[in-house]
């Protein structure tokens, strides 16, 4: 049947950001293409988990209940997800692209033997023409998505073997609930009749998750610095300016890796994509994988001393100039202006 | 411990992380020749990881595989002088265009003809597709566990590997049995660097191709015939009995589209001076719209 798919992660009984977020973006292809959305959950004790999910405008959801189920583990969910998929046969399907779904969703392409593009940034519906076959395919989904170190966007069809697959960046999406009142038909899998023992060979002995305290996505401020800070002193600047306005500290993947700021700070594609209404970035050349993760801030500024930083093009106020001081003089003049 | 044989999956890759304004074709497409070539990063972590388990277990095997054309040989070059025991490489025109699953495909294909092993390991991802998904593709055709995103290997039993993954939030401690494969975190130790006795041994490494060419000197074919080891097998489709519709471009689910360059959209912006009057005016006005304050 003809529908759009996604994977939904869990834990804690607790459906994920990014399903939450895919659950939109699948909803919003399956209206273009006018088919149900469906959707699949394994983990343990899932108990009215249809509630958080039906209302993204889920029609059908499969859940696998079981202890064995969490904490992820590739082979039973992927023996799980493979069964469903291949009796479902749906067109598109959606995971995200987190530890957990660039971790299954190649493992599932293979045994389907199906396309599967990585890292979606955008997805859309449309049609292809080959020019060698003469042929015109309709509603492909295009998986579009930051190419070769972020200078080219590429859009990624799939036209002969399905399902079309991607995942997705977290924090791309967007997240909208479809209908509170929704109702989702709920399918319990028999996970006994699909798992085997052979599934259950890699064992888990440790686990330590740490819930970040940082929550830069909710932040309304955010300064946030690149390799051009220079130190992990000179983000101090920077730390100082954004309590001073209620916001937080993020940082460039350069300056991560510089080890100016710690790793759960980072902006971009690989780290948090965040709207927040200010966002102010210092010693930040602006990169397409840092723009691609802040470039929706409803005001940017940007203090840099290269006048052609590509940054500049897509900010609201360019500040040439050394951050060591222009960030004081702001919070100098934040200081003698604000009430 | 018993020993252990290791494939490392290794790839060249452009340098994507130094991408020059001429690495841009007028057209919008990638001008690869503009773009050097390295040894993907994260593969080299995975290489260090091996010679880590050669080191702690006597008797161990690595050998490197790599799928590319035929300048990729300097990446079982560069595995020899930083310790590989061998070198294969996979190569041939067919292959080219492959995406993920064509290229799994190819590779383990490679990996049956290496076969027995106990462990393969590979990067996380490579830069120029930061795809990472050969390696579970691999896994799921060889029929095998994988154990993904290792940044240490915590212990190895006569039966289990005890690794360390490193997740966007935390970390977690797995146990998979033999035969697995890994593939390997970039916050795993960097690779040791190139062993001058290996070097020497190693420089004259060829494979059949590079000795064939007309620019190669008669006296290094001469030392091939001496010695053998430094001739690098290269396979064809024939050689790792692939079937063609399941290679390359026909063997790919993928098709690029269109690409498209970055262009940034000119917004109205006010380009200041770090004055303090300038600096003063943007805080009021940021203050007035109610964006701070």
């Amino acid at each position: 049947m003809k529908s759009v798919f996604v994977y939904c992660e869990v834990e804690n009984k607790k459906v994920a950001e990014i399903s939450q977020e895919l659950l939109s973006a699948g909803k919003r292809l399956a209206q273009k293409l006018g088919c149900p959305l469906e959707a699949m959950i394994f983990g343990n004790d899932l108990n009215n988990i249809e509630n958080q999910i039906a209302p993204y405008g889920v029609d059908t959801l499969f859940i696998g209940d079981d202890k064995r189920l969490e904490p992820y583990r590739t082979l039973p969910h992927a023996a799980l997800a493979t069964e469903i998929l291949k009796k479902v046969d749906p067109q598109i399907v959606l995971f995200g692209a987190t530890s957990v779904g660039r971790d299954l969703a190649p493992r599932i392409a293979s045994v389907l033997n199906c396309g599967l593009t990585a890292d979606c940034t955008i997805l859309d519906i449309g049609d292809h023409f080959d020019k060698k076959e003469k042929k015109e395919y309709k509603d492909l989904l295009y998986a579009i998505r930051p190419a070769f170190g972020g200078s080219i966007m590429a859009n990624i069809i799939n036209w002969d073997m399905h399902p079309q697959m991607a995942t997705v960046r977290e924090g791309v999406m967007k997240k909208e609930i479809f209908d509170e009142n929704y109702k989702a038909t709920v399918e319990h899998i028999n996970v006994d009749a699909i798992i085997k023992e052979e599934d259950l060979v890699v064992k888990i002995i440790e686990r330590h998750i740490e819930e970040s305290g940082v929550n830069l996505k909710e932040a309304p401020i955010i300064v946030a610095g690149g390799y051009g800070v220079g130190s992990k002193e000179n983000f101090k600047h920077l730390e100082d300016l954004a309590e001073l306005l209620g916001g937080e500290v993020g940082g460039s993947r350069a300056a991560v890796d510089a080890g100016f700021i710690d790793h759960d700070r980072q902006i971009g594609q690989t780290g948090t994509t965040v709207r927040p209404k200010l966002y102010i970035a210092a010693g930040i050349s602006g990169a397409i994988q840092h723009r691609a993760g802040m470039q929706e801030a409803s005001l940017i500024v940007s203090i840099n001393n290269d006048p052609d930083a590509p940054i500049n093009k897509i900010a609201d106020y360019v500040i040439n100039g050394d951050l060591g001081e222009v960030v004081p003089k702001m919070i100098k003049y934040y200081k003698s202006n604000a009430k | 411990m018993r020993p252990l044989k290791i494939v490392v999956l290794a790839k060249q890759v452009p340098d994507t992380r130094h991408v020059g304004s001429d690495a841009m074709k007028p057209d919008g497409t990638v001008n690869r020749g503009k773009l050097e070539t390295v040894f993907n990063p994260d593969d080299l972590h995975a290489l260090e990881l091996a010679l880590n388990i050669k080191d702690r277990i006597e008797g161990t095997t690595v050998t490197i595989l790599t799928m590319g054309p035929k300048r990729a040989a300097d990446i079982i070059r560069e595995g020899y002088y930083r310790g590989a025991d061998f070198g294969v490489m996979i190569s041939d025109k067919r292959f080219g265009g492959a995406d993920t699953l064509a290229t799994s495909y190819t590779l383990v294909k490679g990996i049956q003809k290496l076969a027995p092993f106990d462990l393969i390991l590979g990067g996380r991802q490579a830069i120029d597709g930061d795809t990472a998904q050969v390696g579970p593709q691999c896994a799921e055709k060889l029929k095998i566990p994988q154990v993904t995103y290792v940044e240490e290997i915590v212990d190895i039993k006569d039966d289990e590997i005890i690794a360390r993954r490193r997740l966007e939030k935390g970390v977690e401690t797995v146990a998979s049995p033999f035969p697995c494969l890994i593939t390997v975190h970039g916050s795993s130790p960097a690779c040791r660097s190139r062993h001058a006795k290996k070097v020497m041994t190693y420089k004259y490494a060829r494979t059949d191709t590079e000795l064939k060419s007309k620019s190669t000197d008669e006296i290094l074919r001469l030392l091939h015939e001496k010695r053998p080891y430094l001739t690098i097998p290269e396979w064809s489709v024939e050689d790792i009995e692939a079937q063609i519709e399941k290679i390359g471009l026909s063997g790919s689910p993928t098709k690029v589209k269109s690409v498209e360059s970055i262009v940034l959209t000119a917004k109205e912006t006010k380009v200041l001076s770090d004055s303090d009057a300038d600096i003063e005016m943007m805080i009021k006005e940021l203050i007035e719209q109610h964006t701070i304050g």
